[in-house]
C-alpha cells in the first residue's frame, strides 16, 4: 500500500460533489446524479436517444441509448479495495448493456459507448424498431431531421431480415387542428404522451392496442388542439407527428435556418427561422432556458404568413393631389418630398405614433427625428392581451420595455394624440409601424381629417391607404435589431430573408429622413448599421452599458429589472 | 506515396526521325481517300450513304438507331403501368442536380388519385433543358424510379423559356414504363 496517492481522485470529488467516471477509457469528473446520457454527450462521446428529452421524465422505453457500463468489484467481507497507479480501483464491465438515460454516474464508474457490446446493442434496437417502419422516406415531411434516419445511418446493419407481413397502422389521421399522426412511423418513444401531460398539462395523447399493435392516439372525445400542440410535432423524433402547415411545402434540407426571436408578444421567444430563397417555411423554436424553454406557442410558430403576402408594401407611395390614389415613387424622390413637406409642418402641430414593436435601434432613430423636428406629441401603441399563463405573455408587443428605456415614460401621451386628431390640434401625423385604426383606436375618418399622413410599415393596412406618403419598412425576418422582453432581456434578431422588393430596414428609413431634415448630430447620421446604433445606445443608455451586438449572444442578456417573470419557465425552475 | 511516376517509352532512331510514322499516317489517309472516291468508304451501310466521305449527312441521316442502351438523353417524368405518377416529389434529383436544372413545387396527391397511399405527388416539375447536363445523377437518385433519360438528343429552341419543361411535357415525353412498383399499394 506504500504506492497508494495521499489524496485518491474519490476523495478529491467527494469533495466538490462530483464522481469519477471513465468514459471510453478517459476519466472525467461529473456532479453527482448526472444521467449517463448527459454526462457521455457533454464530453463528446454521442449517445443516440429516441425517447429521453431533457426537458420531460425519463420513459426508457426506446433502449437506443444502450451503453457498456462496469463498476468496481463487490468486496468479499473483510477485504479492502485495491486501487491502480493512478489512483482509481479497476472496472469489472457489466455483460448486459444498460440504457444511459435512466441510470446515473457513479464514482468509479466505466462506460463504453463505442465498443462492440454497444454497437451490437445499438443495432439490433434499430432492427426492431424497423420491423414494421413503413419505410416512406420520399413522402415523409421529417426525412432530413429524422432521428431513424440518422442512427439507422450511424449504426444500423443496412440489411432487412424481417421477411414477415408489416403490421399496418393508421397513416395520416388528423389528430388535431393543426397536426397529423402517423401511426407506423411512430417508434413509441412517447414523448408527445409526456409532453401533453407534463407541459401543457392536458391528457390527450395516449397509446393503446397491445405489443406490437401499440400506437400513439387521442382519447375518445379529445383532440390535440391545445395552442402548444405543434411542440410534440418538433420533439417527435421521427415523422410520425406533422405539422399540417408545413406538410409537403419543402423537403428540409433545402431550409437555411436563421436564430432570431418572435416579435407576436413580450416573451420574445427563441425562433429558428427557415428559409429558401427569400421565403419563409416555418419557424421552430429554439432552445433557451430562461425564455422558452424548448416550446412556443402554436398562435406564434404559424403568424408568419404575411413576411411573403401579396399585401406587403414594396415600393415608397406617394399621393399626388388630396383624393387621388398613392402611386409608387422612387426612393430619392419620396424621401425629398418627405422631407419637404415636414419642414412646412409646424412642430406643435405635429404627432409621431411609434410601435413597440419596432427594435431598439429603429426607436432610437425614431427620437432622434422627434428631437429634430421638435416634435414632443410622441408615443408608443400600448397593446395586451391575457397572458395564458405558459409563454404568451400579456403584453402583446415585443419591445415595450426597450421603448420605456429608450423614449422614456410612455403610454400618456396617446391620449393626447387622439385627442389632438379629433379635435384638430394635430394637423399632421407621423406613424411609424403602426396601424393607427387598430390599437391607437383613431378612426379612418379621422385620419382623413388630417393636412398630412406620413406612414411607414410592411404592410398595406387601412392607415397606409389613407397615407400621404407611404414608406415600405420591412418586418422582423429582415432586419437586425435587438429587442428586451417583458422580463427584461435584450435579445438579438437576426436577418433571415432579403427586403421584399424595395422596401428598406425601418432604422435606415428614418435614418436618412433625419439626415435629409438637417441632423449633422455624428451619433445619428454615421451609423452605417443596427450594430452600430448598439453602440450609440450603450454609451448613452445606462441599462444598456457594456451591451455590444456580439457580447449579446444568441441567449441574450438581462439588462434590466422589470419584476415580470415567465410563467412556464418558472415552473421548470421549481422542478429541479 | 500519392502519385504514379509514368514511365516514358525509350524511342529508336528510327521513332526520332519520325519519317515512318509520317508515312504509316498517310497510307491510312490516302487509304481512305481511295475508297471514297471509289464510293465505297467505310460504314457505308450502316450510314446508309453513298459511301462518298465517312461523315454522316446530318440531319437528313440519323444515328438514332444505334444509339446505345445507356444513351443519355434528356430526362423524362414515367408512369406506372398502373398510370400512377410515380413522382412522389421526395426533391432527391433537385438536390442532386449539378446543374441545378430541375425545380420541383411539392404538393399532395389528387383527391380523386388511385393510389392514396403516395399522399405526396409533385404539383409541378420543371427542368430547364438549358441547364441540363445529361449526367443522369436524377435517374441514379431517385428512389421512386420515377425519372429516365430518353434518348432525345436534338433539343432545339428559339426561345429561352421553351427551355423549361413542366410536369404535363415530362410526362408526355416519359410515358409508361413496365414492371410495378409495389411499394405504394395499398395492401401492403
Amino acid at each position: 500500500m506504500s504506492t497508494q496517492p495521499v489524496t485518491l481522485p474519490k476523495d478529491e470529488a467527494a469533495a466538490e460533489g462530483k464522481v469519477n467516471v471513465q468514459i471510453n477509457g478517459k476519466w472525467y469528473r461529473f456532479p453527482k446524479g448526472t444521467r449517463i446520457a448527459d454526462a457521455c454527450n457533454s464530453v463528446g462521446a454521442h449517445v443516440p436517444c429516441f425517447c429521453y428529452h431533457p426537458k420531460l421524465s425519463v420513459a426508457g422505453s426506446c433502449r437506443m441509448c444502450l451503453v457498456e457500463q462496469g463498476m468496481p468489484p463487490r468486496l468479499a467481507p473483510g477485504a479492502t479495495p485495491t486501487y491502480g497507479a493512478d489512483g482509481y480501483q479497476p472496472i469489472q464491465w457489466m455483460p448486459r448493456a444498460v440504457i444511459a438515460c435512466a441510470n446515473t454516474v457513479a464514482e468509479n464508474m466505466g462506460i463504453r459507448t463505442t465498443s462492440k457490446l454497444t454497437s451490437e446493442a445499438r443495432r439490433g434496437v434499430l432492427e426492431f424498431l424497423l420491423t414494421n417502419h413503413p419505410l416512406d422516406c420520399p413522402i415523409c415531411d421529417q426525412a432530413g431531421e429524422c432521428k431513424l434516419q440518422e442512427y439507422t445511418t450511424d449504426y444500423g446493419s443496412g440489411t432487412h431480415r424481417f421477411t414477415e407481413a408489416k403490421i399496418k397502422k393508421g397513416k395520416n389521421i388528423p389528430i388535431g387542428p393543426r397536426v397529423n399522426l402517423d401511426q407506423e412511423r411512430c417508434v413509441l418513444c412517447r414523448r408527445c404522451v409526456r409532453f401533453m401531460k407534463e407541459i401543457v398539462g392536458e391528457e390527450v395523447l395516449g397509446v393503446v392496442g397491445r405489443g406490437a399493435h401499440n400506437a400513439i392516439s387521442c382519447y375518445p372525445g379529445k383532440e390535440l388542439d391545445s395552442n402548444y400542440s405543434m411542440n410534440v410535432v418538433d420533439i417527435c423524433p421521427v415523422g410520425a407527428m406533422t405539422s399540417k402547415d408545413f406538410r409537403f411545402q419543402m423537403r428540409v434540407w433545402f431550409l437555411k435556418s436563421t436564430p432570431t426571436i418572435d416579435v407576436n408578444c413580450g416573451t420574445g421567444t427563441n425562433i429558428n427561422i427557415w428559409t429558401r430563397e427569400q421565403k419563409v417555411y416555418r419557424i421552430t423554436p429554439r432552445q433557451n432556458d430562461e425564455v422558452n424553454s424548448c416550446w412556443m406557442p402554436d398562435s406564434h410558430r404559424l403568424n408568419y404568413k404575411y413576411i411573403n403576402a401579396p399585401e406587403r408594401l414594396t415600393t415608397p407611395m406617394i399621393k399626388t393631389d388630396a383624393g387621388a390614389p398613392l402611386r409608387p415613387s422612387t426612393w430619392d424622390a419620396t424621401l425629398n418630398l418627405v422631407v419637404e413637406q415636414l419642414h412646412k409642418c409646424a412642430p406643435a402641430e405635429v404627432a409621431i405614433i411609434v410601435s413597440a414593436r419596432l427594435t431598439n435601434e429603429e426607436l432610437y432613430m425614431a427620437r432622434a427625428l422627434a428631437r429634430q423636428l421638435g416634435v414632443t406629441k410622441f408615443d408608443i401603441v400600448p397593446r395586451t392581451g391575457e397572458s395564458d399563463n405558459m409563454l404568451i405573455s400579456a403584453d402583446r408587443n415585443p419591445n415595450t420595455t426597450g421603448a420605456k428605456l429608450i423614449l422614456g415614460k410612455t403610454g400618456t401621451g396617446l391620449n393626447t394624440i387622439r385627442r389632438g386628431v379629433k379635435n384638430g390640434s394635430i394637423r399632421s401625423l407621423i406613424v411609424l409601424g403602426e396601424d393607427v385604426t387598430a390599437e391607437a383606436g383613431i378612426p379612418e375618418q379621422d385620419l382623413a381629417e388630417l393636412d398630412y399622413l406620413l406612414v411607414m410599415d410592411h404592410s398595406e393596412t387601412p392607415t397606409t391607404k389613407a397615407a400621404d406618403v407611404v414608406l415600405p419598412g420591412v418586418t422582423f425576418a429582415e432586419k437586425y435589431g435587438t429587442m428586451v422582453n417583458v422580463a427584461g432581456r435584450i435579445q438579438r434578431l437576426n436577418k433571415a430573408i432579403e427586403p421584399v422588393g424595395d422596401s428598406r430596414p425601418d432604422w435606415d428609413i428614418l435614418r436618412d429622413i433625419t439626415q435629409r431634415l438637417g441632423c449633422d448630430c455624428p451619433r445619428v447620421i454615421a451609423c452605417p448599421s443596427p450594430m452600430i446604433i448598439l453602440e450609440e445606445i450603450a454609451a448613452e443608455f445606462a441599462p444598456f452599458e457594456g451591451i455590444n451586438w456580439g457580447n449579446i449572444g444568441n441567449e441574450g442578456k438581462v439588462i434590466t429589472d422589470t419584476g415580470v417573470t415567465i410563467p412556464l419557465i418558472e415552473r421548470e425552475k421549481a422542478k429541479k | 506515396m500519392s502519385y504514379i511516376p509514368i514511365k516514358r517509352p525509350k524511342f529508336t532512331l528510327l521513332d526520332k526521325i519520325y519519317v515512318v510514322e509520317l508515312v504509316k499516317g498517310l497510307w491510312i489517309t490516302l487509304k481512305h481517300l481511295a475508297l471514297s472516291v471509289a464510293g465505297k468508304s467505310r460504314n457505308k451501310k450502316a450510314f446508309n450513304g453513298k459511301g462518298v466521305g465517312v461523315c454522316m449527312p446530318f440531319p437528313e441521316q440519323r444515328w438514332d438507331a444505334h444509339l446505345p442502351e445507356y444513351y443519355r438523353g434528356a430526362p423524362t417524368l414515367v408512369r406506372g403501368e398502373d398510370g400512377r405518377e410515380r413522382c412522389v416529389s421526395c426533391q432527391l434529383c433537385e438536390f442532386i442536380c449539378p446543374a441545378r436544372a430541375i425545380r420541383i413545387t411539392p404538393g399532395a396527391v389528387a383527391a380523386d388519385a388511385s393510389c392514396q397511399k403516395q399522399e405526396k405527388a409533385p404539383a409541378e416539375f420543371e427542368i430547364d433543358m438549358l441547364r441540363c447536363i445529361y449526367c443522369g445523377m436524377c435517374q441514379e437518385v431517385c428512389p421512386e424510379q420515377a425519372i429516365f433519360l430518353s434518348k432525345e438528343y436534338l433539343i432545339t429552341l428559339t426561345d429561352r423559356k421553351d427551355a423549361i419543361r413542366n410536369k404535363e411535357t415530362l410526362y408526355r415525353l416519359g410515358g409508361t414504363r413496365k414492371g410495378l412498383v409495389n411499394k405504394w399499394n395499398q395492401y401492403k
